[in-house]
């Protein structure tokens, strides 16, 4: 479960050297649009010496693989030899490059007896949007990342502070997430400077049912675990209805005036866990 | 001999003790001068020269209030090399990179000794390859005030650029063409320097305020220009947009914050670089959050400080230098924005002084010890890249005080075994903030129960070493050389560490 998951130059050694310090739940270690093609080797060598000889790695790795249709693709999930990723980030996923990755990925595990690869699959272009409820089932996926700069590029429309032009994409992605029990994680907001902008973004994107987003500069962590935590009031109203359920040992009591049933009992569980997992408790 | 930081001084010299020792000491003063007759107006420094009859072996002492923009402290060089006047001894309160006429006056030996409290640029690399043929003696702020009015250090003739003079012979630096607002570390040289002339490009009828009088001013120098105010920017006025700067200054104010400093009331100092305006920062939006009033901020002043006074979030500010325009500016205006001399602000013998009143402060350092022992004076070659300034001084006199940094620079560990000079003591530094956990003073037993239930990452100092040396393994050792060029002299006149020429391995 993540609020924050930071993308971080495969490339950049001064970062990589401090990966472990910023307040992100995860790290994006990207080997795809940050490094320029003359770099990728150096980039994956980097990565790869960083997992070798670091003691205190990020709690969550993440690494963002080039497209499986690039000369690069052999190389870059041979890192998973190092048996430090968590997930792969998956490129311009659809259902083709699922059919690859899956592929790839089997064969690999079988030969080198490495456990199940769990992905995280980008979402960034039409064909994506289209078959991102299959994409969701897919039993190796756990989130949904939507990536609002290629899909934007691609449909030719311009990104606005109030996104209206990313609803329906957000829209797809959250319910194809939801209806498969997995994470909708939000598009980085793409200005480093605009702290209210970056504000209004992770709040749109949080009432349409985003549960997490990405930061492309440590300084966008604070706002984003702030926005996507549980607020103290929310935790104590959780609190409150799970401790009422113990007393009362029934499924549908009341609770500050208000009706509690099964859904709203399962909803105060998973805040609960939320504010566990985030230290909030 | 060594010092009580097991540092080896020459047996000439008072060791250091600990930065209490002063209580066990009287102050003691010379009186401050008579002026013996009505102030005169020169138009040319070579008048000056000649009125005062400078000459070899003497002692000349400027301010460094226009910083990098001083034209006056330049303009005596060049005379002093016309005349090739030898022997001489400077102590201006700072040298800047821009005062590179001072290096030629150092490689001909008319520039033989030095005090001063800070000092970077080629000024600071001659130095630092043993071209001084006397030696380099730096001081606090405050220290420089105790050692001028000790008698210690004394001045045969302060050159004290000032950017308004009256008629009178009164001086001030909130306006003129070159205005720079306070001229605290100016005081002691006017008070106690046997003549005393101002050098200003703006002469006015009357000042109706002034931070100099002219009781003790001997002579006004007119000139066409005495700098470029815009020199004094002392470097940024933007908070840091590093990731690991910004850090540090996130977990610097939620850690004010736990320890309850950040109160109704409270007193801060912090440094001017763009890492203490990101603490800055974070500090006003928690004063805003909660509605708390400060009682007052000092140092050198910043913007960041003029805008918590106009807004309301402090009462007063302390001002011995101007950092920047805004300041000037608002010095001149603001009735709330007040003057110190470096002795109000942090001589160890003042009555009453700022630093004491402080409840903490954040500053920086180029290396830390296992002890806590700081040095701001030299790189880890033995280069000379800074100086106390008023580091020891506060650092002594706020109620907590707190040193950030990267726990590397540049590849280069900041904690060392043992730093290669030492600035500010260990016992008066308290808590070291890095962007991997904190470590706190084991003497600080107070701060380390507050924080006990804490969820802040506190380690010991040889924890956070180890964990440096992960990262870029065990640095080589570094050669010193057997020459001392000099001593750090700590505010009360010990002793705290030599300066050495830096080795020859390392000269470029």
């Amino acid at each position: 479960m993540f609020r924050s998951l930071l993308f971080i130059p495969g490339n950049n050694p001064s970062m990589l050297q401090n990966a472990d310090i910023f307040m992100s739940d995860g790290i994006i270690f990207d080997l795809e649009d940050a490094v320029n093609i003359n770099e990728k080797d150096n980039a994956r060598n980097l990565v790869e010496t960083y997992f070798f000889t670091t003691k205190d790695l990020p709690k969550n790795i993440i690494l963002r693989i080039n497209p499986v249709n690039s000369l690069f693709i052999e190389d870059d999930l041979k890192l998973l030899l190092s048996r430090k990723i968590d997930y792969i980030l998956l490129p311009k996923a659809n259902m083709l490059s699922m059919y690859v990755i899956d592929k790839m990925l089997s064969s690999l595990e079988e030969k080198n007896n490495l456990k199940v690869t769990k992905l995280i699959c980008l979402i960034e272009e039409a064909k994506g949007i289209a078959e991102v409820d299959e994409i969701a089932k897919h039993p190796r996926v756990e989130a949904l990342l939507l990536g609002a700069e290629d899909l934007t590029n691609e449909l030719e429309i311009e990104r606005t502070t109030v996104g209206n032009e990313l609803l329906y994409a957000r829209s797809k992605v959250v319910y194809a997430a939801a209806a498969n029990q997995i994470l909708a994680i939000d598009t980085p907001f793409t200005d480093i400077t605009d702290q209210e902008g970056l504000e209004y973004d992770c709040s749109n994107a949080k009432s349409l049912g985003m549960k997490a987003k990405t930061a492309i500069h440590p300084s966008q962590l604070e706002t984003i675990n702030q926005i996507f935590s549980p607020t103290k009031k929310m935790i104590h109203w959780a609190q409150g209805v799970i401790q009422t359920y113990e007393k009362v040992g029934k499924g549908v009591f009341q609770y500050q005036g208000k009706m509690v049933d099964k859904p709203v009992i399962e909803k105060a569980k998973k805040l609960i866990e939320k504010a566990k997992i985030f230290d909030l408790l | 001999m060594l010092n009580a930081l097991g540092r080896d001084i020459p047996s000439h010299l008072k060791p250091f003790v600990n930065s209490d020792d002063y209580k066990n000491h009287k102050r003691r003063l010379i009186s401050k001068k008579i002026k013996q007759s009505k102030t005169v107006f020169l138009s040319s420094y070579k008048e000056a020269f000649d009125m005062f009859n400078i000459k070899d072996n003497q002692t000349l002492s400027f301010h460094h209030h226009l910083r990098n923009g001083d034209l006056v402290i330049r303009e005596v060089c060049k005379l002093i090399k016309e005349k090739n006047i030898k022997g001489l001894h400077f102590a201006p309160s700072s040298i800047f990179p821009s005062y590179t006429e001072m290096i030629d006056l150092i490689m001909n030996e008319n520039i033989t000794n030095i005090h001063t409290n800070y000092l970077n640029g080629g000024v600071a690399k001659v130095i630092s390859q043993g071209h001084l043929v006397g030696q380099l003696i730096m001081n606090t702020h405050g220290g420089r005030a105790r050692v001028i009015e000790s008698g210690d250090l004394g001045i045969d003739v302060a050159f004290i650029a000032c950017p308004s003079v009256d008629k009178f012979g009164n001086g001030s630096g909130a306006i003129g063409k070159n205005a720079c607002g306070s001229l605290g570390y100016a005081i002691p040289d006017l008070e106690y320097a046997k003549k005393v002339v101002l050098v200003t490009d703006h002469l006015v009828e009357e000042l109706k305020e002034y931070q100099l009088s002219s009781e003790y001013v001997d002579a006004v120098l007119v000139v066409d220009s005495i700098g470029d105010a815009k020199g004094i920017v002392s470097g940024t006025t933007e908070i840091t947009k590093d990731p690991i700067g910004l850090k540090i200054a996130k977990d610097c104010s939620i850690l004010l914050d736990k320890l309850g400093l950040i109160k109704e009331g409270f007193s801060m100092q912090t440094g001017a670089g763009k890492t203490s305006l990101a603490v800055v920062s974070y500090v006003e939006k928690i004063m805003k959050e909660r509605n708390i009033v400060g009682r007052f901020a000092s140092g050198g002043i910043t913007k960041a400080y003029v805008d918590m006074l106009e807004g309301g979030l402090f009462k007063k500010l302390y001002d011995v230098q101007c950092f920047d325009l805004d300041a000037v500016k608002s010095f001149n205006k603001n009735t709330n924005h007040l003057p110190m001399s470096s002795s109000e602000y942090g001589n160890p013998f003042e009555k009453d002084i700022i630093a004491n009143d402080l409840d903490f402060v954040v500053l920086g350092a180029t290396e830390i010890d296992l002890d806590f022992n700081v040095n701001v004076t030299t790189d880890i070659l033995g280069n000379l890249i800074g100086g106390s300034g008023g580091h020891s001084d506060i650092a002594h006199g706020a109620d907590v005080t707190i040193v950030i940094s990267p726990l590397i620079k540049s590849r280069i560990p900041i904690i060392k075994e043992n730093v290669t000079a030492i600035t500010t003591p260990g016992q008066d530094v308290d808590i070291f903030i890095t962007e991997r956990g904190i470590a706190i003073n084991p003497m600080r037993k107070d701060l380390i129960h507050k924080l006990k239930d804490s969820n802040i990452n506190i380690f010991t100092m040889e924890e956070l070493l180890n964990k440096t040396h992960s990262i870029t393994g065990i640095p080589a050792k570094i050669k010193k050389d057997d020459r001392i060029i000099g001593h750090i002299e700590y505010r009360d006149g010990t002793v705290i560490d030599v300066l050495r020429k830096v080795h020859d391995d390392y000269i470029r």
